[in-house]
């Protein structure tokens, strides 16, 4: 038997239900399937829900329900059998070579690993969106690899452009934008996280697969020029 | 139709294009953004008898400066006490203005009150992202940021001289000195004694203060264990407390999650009224239970639309005086008593 979450309130206008207080691929699911859950039953005065790490915000319209109300009713989720999870699958391409990975050498050294078992490791990972945070487009990948998961660095290093694949512990970031950050960059993609498209403004949707394939500089430089072609 | 330009000939920091907001984006990483203080920006569009989530200008204690370089238009300012000049001469913190070409009109921070509206008989052209106008600060996505030397073009832009004059201020507008809060959600973090601490404690603003948040001064709350909990949502009335000790409250372009354990969260309409608080003013928690919570939103939410109610028929008496003067004099000249008076 499963624990069942706590229902915790917030303000006048939500609820956050936990389900561990320490990161766990298995509490991730359950946020996974309640979010999927609500999605298809959309609880009474239900006006937003926010799925994170540990837990869930569940956000209600105070004239349509309260914390009592919304609280029986999510629960009463939970009992429903799980569906196939329908998330998408995503392959994002990456080019792990110079100038491209400043940080690759700095995770081979503090791993001990040569730099093609770093990127083999990275490519081997199984990723799941786990959340999205800190700004728009901001989508926390989970999957990295122990054997390259190392603590992110105390203090921010230097920019690292749009695109960048920075990992830390078991979290992996294709960053939506240029950003100063504590993590490892050991990577470049040309995709984009912020789609400029008003049906599916982002990439990714929270409790999709990702994994990555490599290509070289030659083809990724190519994968900017088409693209600032298709923008002109 | 016909359009009005406004130059923008001065511009402090902050100052931004903001409608409704963007809610129901958060799972993307993306708060609801939009304007500090929704009442006013509604009451400001309320009083031209627009939408209330209609585009305005949000005004910083930095200020704004607009001159109608062409066409007319007809605004209204509502929000904090900040000192308002139409072509130097003063008129109440809440008035409905109409511009003339080569009008000047001055938005300046006053006696209290730390962010304010404009809202104009027309609509704003400017660059939306996801359905809104609303500017989010740290990316510049949105609207975006108001600056000297920008031309303001309002497209379908009017003049009705019949809206001209003050607003009378709503009651219980100003920034509350006592914030109602439900405690959590992550109270388990914080040590014996720490909600007491809280909830017996001043605590003033900081100038570490912006749309995403303002940063307390007052008794430190201390917690189990200084490591950051796993990263959970939060929300506009979060007072999230860092390693320090010392919490923040959060604002309209709040992060969507974040690793710091929140004491309290502060209701709905305390949350907006908080925003015209000033650093340095002092401020204090009242916690309440979630039920009283709901009931004392819903108690809220209905004056603060009978409020508007009110904003919005001005026009009655206002439309019936100018028909009564122009029964009476045969024509009416709109800035005769424009000025307060």
């Amino acid at each position: 038997m499963i624990n069942r979450p706590t229902v915790v309130p917030v303000a006048d206008h939500s609820v956050l239900v936990v389900f561990a207080e320490e990161f766990n691929t298995v509490a991730l699911s359950r946020i996974h399937a309640l979010d999927a859950a609500i999605a298809m039953n959309p609880p009474k005065g239900l006006t937003e829900v926010v799925p994170a790490l540990v837990n869930l915000l569940v956000r209600f319209d105070p004239f349509a329900t309260d914390h009592a109300a919304i609280t029986a009713d999510v629960l009463a989720l939970l009992d429903v059998p799980p569906t196939e999870v329908s998330g998408r699958h995503h392959t994002i391409e990456v080019c792990y070579d110079a100038p491209h990975a400043p940080d690759l050498a700095v995770v081979a050294q503090r791993t001990g690993l040569p730099l093609d078992a770093v990127i083999e490791q990275h490519l081997e990972g199984a990723y799941r969106v786990g959340m999205y945070g800190f700004a728009p487009g901001f989508a926390y990948l989970y999957g990295t690899p122990a054997a390259i998961g190392l603590p992110r660095n105390p203090t921010p290093g230097p920019s690292v452009p749009a695109g960048s694949v920075i990992i830390a512990a078991q979290q992996c970031i294709v960053t939506p934008t240029d950003m100063s950050t504590g993590w490892f960059a050991i990577g470049r993609s040309s995709a984009e996280m912020l789609l400029r498209h008003e049906e599916r403004p982002f990439r990714f949707d929270v409790g999709d697969t990702v994994s990555f394939s490599r290509i070289n500089a030659a083809r990724l430089d190519d994968q900017f020029a088409q693209r600032a072609t298709d923008t002109r | 139709m016909s359009s009005a330009t406004l130059d923008v000939v001065r511009a402090g920091p902050l100052v931004t294009i903001q409608d409704g907001g963007r809610p129901g984006l958060m799972r993307f990483g993306v708060p609801a953004s939009g304007p500090m203080d929704s009442f006013a920006h509604a009451a400001a569009n309320i009083a031209l008898e627009r939408l209330q989530t209609s585009t305005a200008i949000e005004v910083s204690l930095g200020g704004l400066t607009v001159r109608c370089a062409t066409g007319r238009v007809t605004v209204a300012v509502c929000g904090g006490e900040f000192h308002v000049q139409h072509n130097r001469k003063q008129f109440p913190p809440w008035s409905v203005i109409s511009l003339e070409p080569g009008d000047e009109l001055s938005l300046n921070a006053g006696r209290s009150g730390s962010w304010c509206y404009l809202a104009m008989l027309g609509d704003l052209r400017s660059r939306r992202w996801l359905g809104s106008a609303s500017t989010h600060v740290r990316s510049g996505l949105g609207g975006g940021a108001v600056n000297v030397g920008d031309d303001l073009v309002l497209d379908d832009a009017m003049v009705d001289f019949a809206l001209d004059g003050p607003i009378e201020i709503p009651v219980g507008v100003a920034g509350p000195h006592q914030l109602r809060v439900v405690l959590g959600p992550q109270l388990d973090r914080f040590a014996p004694g720490a909600v007491d601490t809280f909830l017996d404690g001043s605590y003033r603003l900081t100038s570490d203060y912006d749309r995403m948040g303002v940063r307390l001064d007052g008794p430190t709350l201390k917690l189990f264990d200084a490591l950051a909990i796993p990263s959970s949502p939060i929300v506009r009335g979060s007072l999230q407390v860092a390693g320090d000790g010392v919490p923040t409250l959060l604002f309209a372009d709040h992060q969507t999650t974040g690793g710091y354990p929140k004491i309290a969260t502060v209701i709905t309409d305390d949350a907006i009224r908080a925003t015209q608080l000033r650093a340095g003013d002092a401020v204090g928690f009242t916690a309440i239970d979630p039920a009283t919570a709901v009931a004392l939103t819903r108690t809220i939410a209905n004056e603060r639309a009978r409020q508007l109610t009110v904003i919005a028929k001005r026009r009655g008496p206002w439309a019936r005086q100018l028909l009564a003067t122009n029964l009476i004099s045969g024509i009416y000249h709109p800035h005769a008593d424009g000025a307060i008076s």
